[in-house]
């Protein structure tokens, strides 16, 4: 459950950017490959968003496709799942170019 | 209807604010001239166990002192108590109703009660947990994975997180390969799905194989 964790980081981070004003909105990178549940986010940054600048705004979470670049081939693949292997030569060596995200894309603000 | 919203770019890591303590941790460590290792795995797989016998086996080779991490009791330290070595415990349900995993504050918290100086590799032995852990840097060198064969073969693809970020493997309770239905080549071929290259050892804290062959490796990293 370090979802709780990563919600109150996301809580802490949205409410030093809010300037005084009522965050409408929270948009939020996860890479492919991280292992958040959205559900377990979403229930963590509800309960700690009460009281704060935060409290009632949207948490939209964006999930990022994971691609990895071929260091055989050079093909970019998008990775669905483990083994990370490239889809056009079958090799396993990849570096991986998306997939690891973890950040605070925007906020949505209330206009004053 | 007219706009009432104004979008603001924020673009900051989640994992940034303990990233940059796990960061100065490191920084300290270096200092102390300390080499790091966190330890992780889940409940069960035989941490302390295995850091019993590292510790009666490399006494008077090397300075190896731990830091416990758990959400209760001090069960554990208590355990390692008996090799009067400088030891720390660091519980973590101080936070939401006990932590699952030991963040990068956490383990500076703790630092204060150790002589860093005086130790050559310390061990952060992390919460017993296969997800979370993994997400949370502290300071470390090196991760270490003790995974027992009683979990099944099919965990690294369950858990990819921590295999994939773990730079050495140890396979523990291998003295019970006679008495299961585990499929070791199974096991290591998933690992190496998940982490191509990852080095292992086989070990078994029970009857002592393969702890010199991690104890070396202990050794090496010190003089590395």
């Amino acid at each position: 459950m370090h979802e709780l964790s990563i919600a109150e980081s996301v809580v802490q981070i949205a409410s030093g950017h809010a300037d005084g004003r009522r965050i409408i909105k929270v948009r939020l990178k996860v890479g492919h490959l991280r292992q958040v549940v959205p559900s377990a986010l979403a229930f963590g940054f509800e309960l700690l968003a009460e009281g704060r600048p935060v409290e009632g705004a949207e948490l939209e979470v964006e999930d990022v496709p994971a691609i990895g670049s071929c260091r055989g081939c050079g093909a970019e693949s998008r990775l669905e799942s483990f083994p990370l292997q490239c889809a056009a030569c079958g090799g396993f060596d990849l570096k991986l170019l998306d997939g690891e995200e973890l950040f605070v894309e925007s906020l949505e603000l209330e206009k004053v | 209807m007219h706009r009432t919203a104004v979008k603001k770019a924020v673009l900051e890591g989640v994992l940034d604010a303990n990233d940059a303590l796990a960061q100065a941790n490191r920084e300290k460590f270096d200092r102390a001239g300390t080499y790091v290792i966190n330890l992780m795995s889940s409940p069960g797989a035989g941490k302390t166990a295995l850091l019993e016998r590292t510790l009666e086996r490399l006494r008077g080779r090397l300075r190896l002192r731990v830091l416990e991490g758990d959400v209760q009791t001090t069960l554990d330290a208590d355990r390692l108590a008996r090799f009067h070595v400088p030891l720390v415990q660091v519980n973590t349900d101080a936070g939401f109703g006990g932590e699952c995993h030991l963040d990068a504050n956490m383990v500076r918290s703790g630092l204060g009660e150790l002589p860093l100086a005086d130790i050559d590799i310390l061990v952060i032995e992390n919460v017993g947990n296969l997800v979370c852990p993994a997400e949370f840097k502290v300071g470390e060198d090196a991760r270490v994975m003790v995974y027992s064969i009683t979990e099944g073969e099919e965990k690294p693809l369950k858990y990819p997180l921590m295999f994939r970020s773990a730079d050495l493997v140890l396979v523990n309770k291998v003295d019970l390969l006679k008495h299961l239905e585990f499929d070791l080549e199974q096991f290591l071929g998933n690992l190496e799905a998940i982490n191509r290259g990852v080095e292992y050892m086989l070990t078994s804290a029970r009857t002592g194989r393969g702890v010199e062959k991690w104890c070396s490796w202990l050794e090496r990293r010190k003089s590395a």
